[in-house]
């Protein structure tokens, strides 16, 4: 059987997201390994780096152009997306799970009478049958899954596979129109946080716990994740007592990150805060209590007082990053 | 106004998770059940809305007999009427949301409310499922929510910020921490909740696509190297930061 899969490319302020080029290229190693095409659809206004995707092995994109699309729709995009199956025939769909995929891939799934899985880490076409599998429990346990669907419609986990470019060639980009624009839900605002980057995109996320003892006291978490470039994360118990913003909360009831680098200060380590942050690559614990469970996952730990280690972590990575 | 809000019945977020001697369930032994932490948000939200525009609250739940207990826990903060649409077997995520969709058909719902996800298959898509096979309007990950007239306006949590979402009933809202502050239960409301009959009906079977194979329990981490007790180890980390680690 031919597999015809289709990769959404997201985007919200004219560029295509670095995570929907992460599927793109995954897509497109698949389709070497199996009898497999492979398009992308994307929807818009202006997007500026379309042409890109060639370089990630897809060498068509069909681009929905609206003015009135300059922001997003679910109405609309849900249409647009779900007709482009039927005309097309694609029996598997790819989104990132992003906000903007996690909210459209159920609407597509129900308008083309298919199967969904969702937030998946592995995805396999084994003799024309689909698995996946995805973190289950907060990443406590993974689940194993077939989807059985004539339309599978799947989502992956940001940061899951490698960007590969393979080759320095432009897609094609096929222009649409859209006939019938539903605007029924459609997005007025786009309203930015303060804090300059998100902890679910962030390579390296500095956190903060109840160690350290009052909010104004975050001024040593924010300085290190700004001489780091990295994203401020915090635990519940910080943000249950309001010294952070809900956006902010690592763990199994806030968000789920996987970064290369996570660096947890004065965080005790409760299961709950585990599990939104164990498959870091890179873990750093500091902390007094040298019986923090949060130890126990970490790859460099230092038993310490976070008021003295971190001005001095600040120090020496001023000096390092001065001498690049 | 009528209000609909589906909960669900799932592991405290502080249980550990074991997987079965054969892979293919999660071990039921030593885990403590709870309302699904999101569903107090939407349950709040659905009272607050009853509060200001009048009407009834119906909390739906699909599973067995246990998750009675998140359907009375919601009519103890305050809700009408519960509903048990009662199944054993495992449903996939769609099979779930169209059990809940055909119920939810016969109420006529002004606003559906879902938590925007279960805290054990970590899905977060049942709420939209439900909305697009009913025909609503959806709106996910909601943090703050008002309704005028037919005029729905939501912000709903997106990367690095939050978008204005402006839409109409009737709507699917699947509900973010930060939308509201749930309430405590009341004495009152528990005892009173006690006295209510929690329906029980039987939803259609169909047929699941999503087939699980099994589960698997994360590699366990080696615990890594205690570098230091004092800021004279912030040198040594930053080196293995940069030279073995190579992550900054």
């Amino acid at each position: 059987m031919e597999n015809k899969i289709l990769v959404f490319l997201e985007q919200r302020t004219g560029l295509i997201k670095r995570s929907s080029f992460e599927i793109a290229s995954y897509a497109y190693s698949l389709s070497q390994k199996i009898n497999a095409s492979v398009e992308a659809i994307t929807i818009g206004k202006e997007i500026s780096n379309i042409e890109e995707t060639g370089n990630y092995g897809i060498s068509k994109v069909y681009f929905y152009k609206n003015a009135e699309l300059d922001l997003y729709s679910s109405s609309a995009y849900k249409k647009i997306i779900s007709s482009h199956i039927k005309e097309n025939g694609n029996n598997l769909v790819l989104f990132s799970n992003t906000s903007m995929g996690k909210e459209l891939s159920p609407l597509v799934a129900v308008m083309n009478d298919g199967a969904l899985a969702v937030d998946c880490t592995k995805l396999e076409i084994e003799n024309d049958t689909v698995k996946v599998t995805r973190p289950v429990y907060a990443g406590k346990a993974f689940m194993a899954a077939e989807l059985k669907g004539d339309v599978n419609v799947i989502t992956i986990r940001p940061n899951t596979f490698p960007l590969n470019k393979i080759s320095e060639s432009n897609a094609e980009i096929v222009v649409k129109k859209i006939d019938d624009l539903d605007l029924s839900v459609r997005v007025l605002e786009v309203i930015k946080s303060d804090s300059k980057l998100d902890v679910t995109e962030a390579d390296i996320i500095v956190s903060g716990g109840r160690g350290l003892k009052a909010p104004e006291n975050f001024k040593i978490v924010e300085e290190l994740s700004q001489v780091l470039g990295a994203a401020t994360g915090a635990s519940r118990a910080v943000v249950d007592a309001g010294w952070r913003p809900h956006g902010e909360q690592v763990g199994q009831t806030g968000k789920t990150v996987s970064p290369n680098l996570y660096i947890a200060l004065g965080i005790s380590g409760a299961i709950q805060h585990l599990a939104g942050m164990r498959s870091s690559k890179y873990i750093v614990a500091i902390n007094k209590d040298k019986d923090a469970p949060i130890f126990q996952v970490a790859d460099y730990g230092i038993v310490g007082d976070l008021f003295e280690v971190v001005p001095e972590l600040i120090n020496e990575l001023k000096k390092i990053k001065g001498n690049e | 106004m009528k209000l609909v809000v589906c909960v669900s019945y799932v592991p405290d977020t502080a249980s550990k998770i074991n997987v079965s001697l054969d892979g293919k369930s999660i071990e039921q032994a030593g885990v403590t059940y709870i309302l699904n932490p999101y569903d107090e948000f939407a349950i709040e939200e659905a009272l607050k809305l009853k509060e200001k525009f009048g009407g009834e609250v119906e909390i739906i739940s699909l599973g067995g007999d246990k998750n009675k207990e998140s359907i009375q826990k919601a009519l103890a903060m305050g809700a009408d009427n519960g509903i048990l649409l009662k199944d054993d077997s495992y449903r996939d995520s769609m099979t779930i949301a169209s059990g809940l969709a055909e119920e939810i058909k016969t109420l006529n719902a002004d606003i559906v409310l879902f938590g925007k996800q279960s805290v054990d298959y970590d899905n977060g898509i049942i709420g939209q499922l439900t909305a697009e096979l009913l025909g609503y309007n959806c709106v996910s990950v909601v943090t703050k929510l008002e309704i005028s007239d037919k005029t729905v306006t939501a912000e709903r949590e997106i990367e690095g910020g939050k978008e204005v979402v402006i839409t109409s009933l009737p709507v699917v809202i699947t509900a973010q921490k930060g939308l509201n502050e749930p309430r405590y239960a009341s004495l009152k409301g528990i005892m009173a909740a006690k006295k209510k009959v929690i329906v029980e009906k039987t939803p259609s079977s169909c047929d699941n696509k999503v087939i699980i194979d099994g589960f698997t329990k994360p590699a366990p981490k080696q615990a890594g190297k205690i570098i230091g007790t004092d800021a004279s180890a912030a040198a040594e980390l930053v080196r293995l930061l940069k030279e073995e680690a190579k992550v900054i």
